[in-house]
């Protein structure tokens, strides 16, 4: 039987505010355990939350940008549940009101084309507390440092029909709250989660099969096998003859498979009911307009000029606007050498690699968008090869300055004199009469396949320097004299 | 120089003139009813935890503060907290084993303010265990004695406030009100207690019943003293999220006005069955002196009145239910010994932690917001509050105060509702509307039945708390229920 996937994902992004949602402690990662925890953090009796506005404003950025209608009023609702890292034994959370109604975000898959992925609701919450259990002999240890955290809870549509299709989605998700600023967008510390609700229909079916939900899966890689494992597992139990049950499952990297934590029947009733200790929250229509105003250049947007303005191709654009240090990167490099071919050539190639090699991001580059500029600068103006510009890639990487200086400390400039080209092919040719001999008695199609021996010996007796246009050139009018 | 066995009888403004014009200095006074407590509370069981050094150091600032020249009307002035009121570094049990050994790490925003402008906090009073009850005596340290008659209750939750108060052991104290508990124990100790509008006082480190009906408020002999407390305690706080900005009236400058065509409303519902004819002829009598004082009456009615109860048991012990999680034995309060696992450390905690009446509020509230009967209980008392809040709003249109009995009942004896929660509860049939409304109450003494305090509701629009405590100063200027002591003390 033909199988199909249908995948939705709600992702816990950390807005990256100074304080907490609901009390005035930092949000700074990886402090000393408890050190920013106050009262209301800890959940002291009497104490009571203040929803922070910078919150409100993130959730309502994200909200424009998918296009999403804000709610004009939206209530925060007490999710209850006991455990130990949430103190108050219920988490502040938006249900029936959520701050960000239906959106949408279209994202580009690997073959170029594009899908839209509808986006069901994003609401604002507080992140519980972290329980330690390693170190503390048979007892467990709570760190309310994270308790508080703002959260965006973004739910979309089971839109999604692959495991690949998923890992888009949240790479586009993950771009656009790095755009926004809103979040940092650190998997590895947690700054983004991922929940993914994933099942199977025979191809054709229009009911939903029965989902499964795998928890906190916590990077790109996890995500795509963390799905591609769960409906391998869905459609061998139904192929078995057995039935997916609706439950919460784990995924571990470490043996590359998801394991039951609990099935629906175990769930808690969470009993929501709005928060008596928070006014529901009024967003006013100038504030909507004030935000929207401030709203940066968008994934999207960014994509299409750059094929607009540039030329460029659609799957140039959509890797070089993934993110905006890289797009920024870009534009610096173009607006030096004005030429955005190059500039996407050299930054999706040399700059990449050089960074995928050294494990650096783009704002580490040891090259700077002025310094590849420069260089490119010196390509098109015939001063180097870009063989030779490779060379002096390297050469800026390995901090030896800018392209112009060590074009001239190595001697690099490209041979463009006609008369020094012309004696130095004549002696490459005296060294070689043998094959002149041939060459002149060759037909035209083997003199082509000729040709390019000469060119080789050609550049490598200038170095690489001569120019390579006025070496075929030149070699060409000797050759058939 | 005015003598030890007359300090105790006077009331806060008196006492603000007497330190004025230093007849004696708060020290003085403070030692002399500190003494009185001492002598007296065992009778009472009013107060949970009495703070003598503190006392006597807040007292000695207050007259270092006078001697430097500052003169406030609370400067020096004793007074007592309810034990919901965090204290730093002090007990703050709410009446519970469950916070028996909890020092707040902090003031409440309600005694920061008082301590500012001078007063003495010569203790934390008892109450009714996390503000459930209307008789203070569900309380982990045991009941309450009403001084009018030992073998009485004094009303609940704010009961020690009402009762150390009434005995002359305080002048005044704070309490809080969720469904009446300023109000009903107001009544049935003689004294006057205000409900301010919900908002208008900051719930900062009151620790939480049901938030949305929670609200602080004074309590005292006069209106006047309720005026004096209101002014330092009421006002907008930021770290109070259902703090209303807006300005303060001043409490003081309006007692003087004259009540001359003034508009009260005289609830038919309030009139009805259940009310002892005896409290009803006493709150008569009193509209026949505001009537003399230049006041109009009007029937009016307020139809949803009977939907009040059903609807606040239902609202209170649902917010109960979950503010009431945190008490879980993990960071604070009291623990179980030798738990085997996580649900043990719980299950026990809360068992052994929380006594009868607020498990049976917290099963309550568990259940009313349970999937499946969410709708039928949480969301529909939320609409029956709005349309109790929509009678008020039309009542207001044609009346500018209403008018009617505190509590349906007298004091009761000691156990007798004990068996039977539901009578208890029905003792708050009048008071429970202004909390579910969230607008200000009033109690203040209206006569004797049987050697026993009777009490007058008054209630006002949003924040006229000022036209409340007028209304009851100027009856209290030709009356004087309220001066009336309790035999013994």
């Amino acid at each position: 039987m033909q199988w199909e996937t249908v995948i939705g994902l709600e992702i816990h992004a950390q807005l990256a505010t100074q304080s907490k949602i609901f009390s005035g402690s930092a949000t700074t990662f990886g402090a000393e355990p408890n050190t920013q925890a106050s009262l209301v953090d800890l959940g002291m009796p009497g104490t009571l939350p203040v929803l922070n506005a910078e919150a409100v404003r993130m959730a309502c950025k994200f909200g424009l940008a998918i296009d999403a209608e804000i709610a004009p009023k939206n209530v925060f609702a007490r999710k209850n549940y006991f455990y130990p890292d949430l103190p108050k034994g219920y988490q502040t959370s938006q249900m029936d009101h959520p701050i960000v109604g239906k959106g949408y975000l279209d994202i580009t898959l690997e073959d170029g084309s594009t899908r839209r992925i509808g986006i069901t609701r994003a609401h604002l919450e507080e992140d519980a507390g972290k329980s330690l259990h390693e170190d503390f002999h048979g007892m467990s240890g709570i760190d309310l440092n994270r308790a508080g955290t703002p959260l965006l809870e973004i739910v979309s549509e089971p839109d999604i029909r692959s495991a690949k299709e998923a890992v888009a989605y949240v790479k586009a998700i993950h771009a656009l709250v790095r755009y926004l600023g809103i979040c940092d967008g650190n998997m590895a510390e947690g700054s983004l989660r991922c929940d993914c609700n994933v099942s199977v229909r025979p191809k054709g079916q229009a009911e939903f099969g029965t989902r499964a939900e795998i928890k906190n899966v916590n990077s790109f890689r996890f995500i795509e096998k963390a799905i591609n494992h769960e409906v391998q597992r869905q459609i061998e139990l139904i192929e078995d003859g057995g039935k997916v049950v609706q439950e919460t499952r784990l995924y571990d990297p470490n043996k590359d498979e998801t394991r039951s934590m609990r099935s629906k029947e175990e769930a808690n009733d969470y009993r929501y009911f709005p928060c008596p200790d928070l006014l529901p929250v009024v967003i006013e229509q100038s504030f909507l307009d004030e935000v929207r105003a401030s709203l940066p250049e968008l994934p999207v947007q960014k994509r299409e000029r750059f094929e607009r303005e540039f030329g460029l191709s659609a799957y140039d654009a959509d890797v070089l606007a993934a993110s905006r240090e890289l797009a920024d990167y870009f534009e610096q490099v173009n607006a030096t050498c004005s030429d955005a071919k190059l500039a996407a050539n050299w930054v999706m190639g040399e700059l990449s690699s050089l960074l995928n090699k050294e494990a650096l991001e783009i704002e580490q580059s040891p090259v700077s968008a002025e310094q590849l500029g420069g260089m490119i600068l010196r390509i098109k103006d015939d001063t180097i090869s870009g063989k030779i510009a490779k060379m002096v890639f390297e050469a800026m990487a390995a901090g030896e300055g800018s392209a112009d200086e060590i074009i001239e400390k190595k001697g690099l400039k490209q041979v463009t004199d006609s008369g020094a080209i012309e004696s130095m092919l004549d002696e490459v040719l005296a060294a070689n009469a043998e094959q002149v001999e041939q060459y002149r008695a060759s037909d035209e199609a083997k003199r082509g396949k000729m040709f390019g021996f000469f060119v080789g010996q050609a550049m490598k007796a200038s170095k690489g320097k001569a120019n390579p246009g006025q070496v075929n050139q030149l070699l060409k009018k000797k050759l058939e004299g | 120089m005015m003598k030890d066995s007359d300090m105790h009888n006077l009331t806060l403004a008196e006492i603000a003139r007497n330190l004025a014009e230093k007849h004696f200095s708060a020290e003085e006074l403070t030692r002399t009813l500190l003494a009185r407590i001492e002598q007296l509370d065992p009778q009472l069981n009013a107060f949970i935890s009495v703070t003598d050094e503190l006392a006597i150091a807040q007292a000695k600032a207050a007259d270092a503060r006078r001697a430097a020249g500052e003169n406030g009307t609370l400067l020096g002035a004793p007074i007592g907290h309810k034990d919901l009121f965090c204290t730093q570094g002090i007990r703050t049990s709410c009446g519970s084993k469950i916070l028996d050994n909890f020092k707040a790490p902090y003031d409440a925003t309600v005694v920061e303010r008082l301590a500012a402008a001078g007063t003495v906090t010569l203790g934390k009073l008892n109450m009714d265990e996390f503000a459930m009850g209307s008789a203070n005596e569900s309380s982990y340290y045991g009941a309450v004695k009403n001084p009018w008659d030992l073998t009485r209750v004094p009303g609940g939750s704010s009961g020690g406030s009402a009762a150390a108060i009434a005995a002359r052991l305080l002048p005044a104290a704070t309490g809080t009100d969720t469904g009446g508990s300023i109000r009903q124990p107001a009544a049935l100790t003689n004294l006057t207690g205000l409900k301010p509008t919900y908002g208008r006082v900051s719930r900062w480190g009151m620790v939480a019943y049901a938030s949305s009906l929670d609200q602080g408020g004074p309590m005292a002999r006069t209106a006047e003293d309720c005026a004096l407390l209101l002014s330092a305690m009421a006002g907008f706080d930021a770290k109070d999220s259902t703090s209303v900005d807006q300005p303060l009236d001043d409490y003081l400058a309006a007692l003087s006005q004259p009540l001359a065509g003034l508009r009260i409303g005289l609830p038919k519902e309030y009139f009805g069955a259940g009310l002892d004819p005896k409290i009803s002829d006493a709150v008569m009598a009193s509209v026949e002196e505001l009537k003399k004082l230049g006041a109009t009456v009007k029937e009016i009615s307020l139809p949803n009145m009977q939907h009040a109860i059903p609807s606040y048991y239902v609202i209170a012990p649902a917010e109960a239910s979950s503010n009431l999680s945190r008490f879980d034995g993990v960071r604070f309060g009291y623990r179980c010994e030798n738990p085997v696992d996580l649900t043990d450390l719980y299950k026990r905690s809360r068992a052994e932690g929380f006594g009868d009446e607020v498990k049976r509020r917290i099963m309550v509230g568990t259940y009313a917001l349970s999937a499946g009967y969410y709708d039928a209980y949480y969301l529909k008392a939320q609409k029956i509050r709005r349309l109790i809040k929509q009678d008020f709003v039309a009542a207001f249109e044609q009346v500018d105060v209403i008018l009617g009995p505190t509590t349906p009942n007298l004091a009761w004896k000691l156990g007798e509702k004990n068996a039977d929660p539901v009578s208890a509860y029905l003792e708050d049939i009048y008071t429970i509307t202004a909390n579910l409304a969230g607008i200000p109450g009033l109690a203040m003494p209206a006569g004797f039945i049987d050697g026993l305090p009777v009490g007058v509701q008054l209630l006002a629009p949003y924040f006229q708390e000022a036209r409340l405590l007028n209304v009851a100063h100027q009856y209290q200027q030709v009356t004087d229920w309220h001066m009336r002591a309790p035999a013994g003390f």
